[in-house]
């Protein structure tokens, strides 16, 4: 477990938060999977024991909440909504567009390690449908053009900082 | 007198009937106590109540009060307070009575409760009971074939889970059967204090499993498998042996240690399958430790002893006694006696009586080995108390035996006899063992037996009848659940030919039954505290006897479930 000093601060202060230290686990693992990019299993451990728990008590919480990941992820995270109106309105062309451009499949980091692409529930959008969050980033209307663009725009954004 | 804490009683109604509860008892016990049977599969006892099989859902009603003058309701038709039924179902285990509280049980609602319930849990639970382990002690399945309508509406298919998970040494779990009551997690948590357990991926792919790297591991952990409402958990060591209503239910207690916990042995034919708790709500409430489980081993053990030897050839009972007497009567005076604190009241007795009748000491070895605090105390001996109720011993037994072992060396003592017990491992070494001649009765083949001169094998708790002592001063009595080898005589037989032997008067060879009896007579005769008790009277749960005159004795247990160490 290698957290930044800010995380660490966080932690001991969102701790404080509560009148007792169980309640602060799904914060901490809020914030342990924006740290780390994921939550392993060292983390569940070492959140335990920060809270005076037992690691199943947090692996209960981690694996109940598919919003936790237990594995790292690419760089960016696409999620591309699949609810209904998305569903109809081609949010599933979106999505293999995507797939196309990285070269990967929903759920595994693509071979450069850019992306991970996964299908989401309603991200209640549904009027711009379909839509498409790009780590904390909306986008609307996501086309299979605009998908492209967007992979465009990725890459380039990634080559610029590497 | 111990003043009786008064309890706050109040009058429910179930099902028609009153009945006095305490104040706060829950429906399912209430219930209970009328007779009526709310089914459940999370409520448990001695544990927290969670209420997340719905299985106990009832209806309820409480006295009508006019809201606004607080004054109770009548109804004219039957000139009682009128009663306000709820609209809805609730669960039994979390209603606690209060005054005048009305259940029904047996109504349309509850009815269909219940079976909507039951479909529920059934839909992914496999048709598994032709080869479960739990068929026959299983809730479930009794619900099912009570009151099940023999045929299921689900045409999906069932989830698929992994059937054969190693929770841990003694715990084997099949998640396809589990109902997700959660009882073992509780266990787990509140009273092996070893929270291990809980459920992952919420949902209808709810596991139960420990954190990856971790096991069920506690010497708790097969009570689990006992709580366990259905044939989920299942016991490593029992697991598809043999089915439970070919087994005979013998109650028994756990030898482990002086904590006495109550048990059943479950037999067939002369062989022992398992070893499960009994409910003594003053000892063990409903658990027991997993190492007292597989003592039952013992019997067949290799290293058990079959046979009755002089000078290491094969003899007659009636050989060794006659040879024994002889060795003692030759050696009058130098003869010195080792019992155990495994040995029952009864035979702590006749051992004090042979005693008296050579003027001579018994030592005790004590074993002082680690406990919990939960069922396995500090003392490893399961009747030290009787020893010292019966006048065996006054003092509490030693590690080492250094009084015997100086006397041997210098030349004192000629004859030993032990019951049970390993000398070499009190202190005495093999070569001062070889100076004296050792008469061992016994059931297991140790250092001592192997240089005794003349060894008579006795029988285990598990073959024979008799009575324990524990740390509380609670004797309790166990019974024979399986008979002995063959030509294996019960310990209290054998004291009495030696006895008899030794004051030249023969016996008739008596049935172990007969002499507990006549043991008891004389038993009750000589031990005040013990006056008014005979073998069959004693309760299945023991009874507390008068300990005063102990009181002051620095007993080696620290506190453990129920039992708190006088101060």
């Amino acid at each position: 477990m290698n957290l930044s000093d800010t995380t660490v601060k966080q932690i001991d202060e969102v701790i404080t938060h509560y009148p007792v230290k169980r309640s602060a686990a799904l914060p901490l693992l809020h914030l342990v999977q924006e740290d780390q990019g994921y939550i392993s299993q060292d983390a569940i451990a070492w959140i335990a024991t920060k809270l005076e728990l037992q690691p199943i008590n947090v692996y209960e919480l981690v694996t109940f909440y598919p919003m936790f990941r237990q594995k790292p992820i690419g760089k960016r995270h696409i999620k591309v909504c699949r609810t209904l109106s998305c569903a109809l309105m081609g949010g599933y062309k979106t999505c293999s567009e995507f797939e196309t451009q990285f070269n990967t499949k929903k759920g595994e980091i693509s071979p450069g390690g850019e992306v991970t692409i996964e299908f989401v529930e309603c991200l209640a959008s549904c009027g711009t449908a379909p839509v498409v969050l790009i780590d904390d980033t909306l986008h609307q209307h996501v086309d299979c053009a605009k998908a492209r663009a967007l992979s465009d725009q990725i890459k380039a954004e990634l080559k610029a900082k590497a | 007198m111990i003043a009786t804490p008064t309890v706050d009683l109040i009058t429910v109604n179930i099902d028609g009937k009153d009945v006095a509860v305490p104040k706060g008892t829950n429906v399912i016990e209430a219930a209970a106590k009328v007779g009526v049977d709310v089914p459940h599969y999370c409520y448990h006892p001695k544990l927290t109540v969670v209420g997340n099989c719905r299985m106990c859902l009832v209806e309820m009603g409480l006295p009508a009060v006019d809201p606004a003058t607080k004054t109770p309701v009548m109804d004219p038709a039957t000139g009682k307070q009128k009663i306000n039924w709820m609209p809805r179902p609730v669960i039994g285990c979390a209603t606690n009575a209060s005054p005048g509280l009305h259940i029904r049980t047996t109504t349309q609602l509850v009815k269909d409760c219940r079976e909507g319930v039951m479909e529920f849990l059934l839909v992914n639970h496999p048709l598994d009971c032709p080869i479960c382990d739990q068929a026959g002690e299983c809730k479930l399945q009794e619900q099912a074939t009570g009151y099940g309508r023999g045929y299921s509406r689900y045409v999906e298919d069932k989830n698929v889970k992994p059937k054969r998970t190693v929770l841990g040494p003694r715990v084997t779990l099949d998640d396809e059967r589990c109902i997700l009551c959660s009882r073992c997690i509780r266990f787990s948590k509140e009273v092996a204090k070893d929270d291990v357990l809980g459920f992952i991926d919420r949902g209808s792919t709810s596991t139960l499993t420990c954190f990856p790297g971790k096991q069920l591991e506690n010497n708790y952990s097969l009570n689990t498998v006992d709580i366990c409402p259905v044939g989920a958990l299942t016991s490593t060591d029992f697991r598809f042996k043999m089915r439970v209503w070919f087994l005979k239910q013998t109650n028994s207690i756990d030898t482990e240690t002086s904590v006495g916990a109550n048990t059943v042995v479950w037999s067939r034919e002369g062989q022992i399958y398992r070893i499960t708790p009994r409910q003594n709500d003053e000892v063990n409430d409903t658990w027991m430790a997993d190492s007292g489980r597989i003592l039952y081993k013992q019997v067949k053990a290799e290293d058990r002893l079959t046979h009755t030897s002089v000078a290491k050839q094969a003899a007659s009972l009636a050989e060794a006694i006659t040879k024994a007497s002889e060795l003692i009567k030759a050696n009058a005076g130098a003869v010195r006696l080792v019992a155990s604190g495994k040995n029952t009241v009864e035979e702590q007795f006749l051992i004090k009586h042979l005693a008296d009748s050579l003027a001579t000491k018994t030592s005790l070895i004590s074993r002082v080995g680690a406990g919990d605090n939960i069922l396995v105390s500090k003392d490893h001996n399961p009747n030290v108390r009787g020893a010292l109720l019966t006048g065996l011993i006054s003092e509490l037994p030693t590690a080492q035996l250094t009084t015997l072992s100086s006397e041997i060396d210098s030349g004192k003592v000629k004859v030993v006899i032990s019951f049970s017990e390993d000398l070499t491992a009190a202190g005495i070494s093999e070569s001062q063992l070889s100076k004296v001649q050792v008469i061992y009765i016994g059931t297991h083949h140790n250092k001592t037996s192997g240089l005794a001169a003349i060894v008579i094998p006795s029988l285990t708790v598990f073959e024979k009848s008799g009575t324990f002592i524990n740390q509380q001063f609670r004797i309790q009595k166990f019974v024979a659940a399986v008979p002995g080898p063959a030509g294996v005589v019960d310990d209290l037989v054998i004291l009495t030919h030696l006895t008899s032997s030794l004051h030249g008067t023969t016996v008739q060879l008596t049935q172990a039954a007969g002499l507990l009896a006549q043991t008891w007579t004389s038993l009750s005769a000589t031990i005040p505290s013990l006056a008014p008790l005979s073998f069959s009277t004693i309760p299945d749960t023991g009874l507390l006897v008068d300990s005063t005159a102990f009181a002051k004795l620095p007993f080696v247990e620290t506190e453990t479930l129920h039992f708190k160490p006088v101060v």
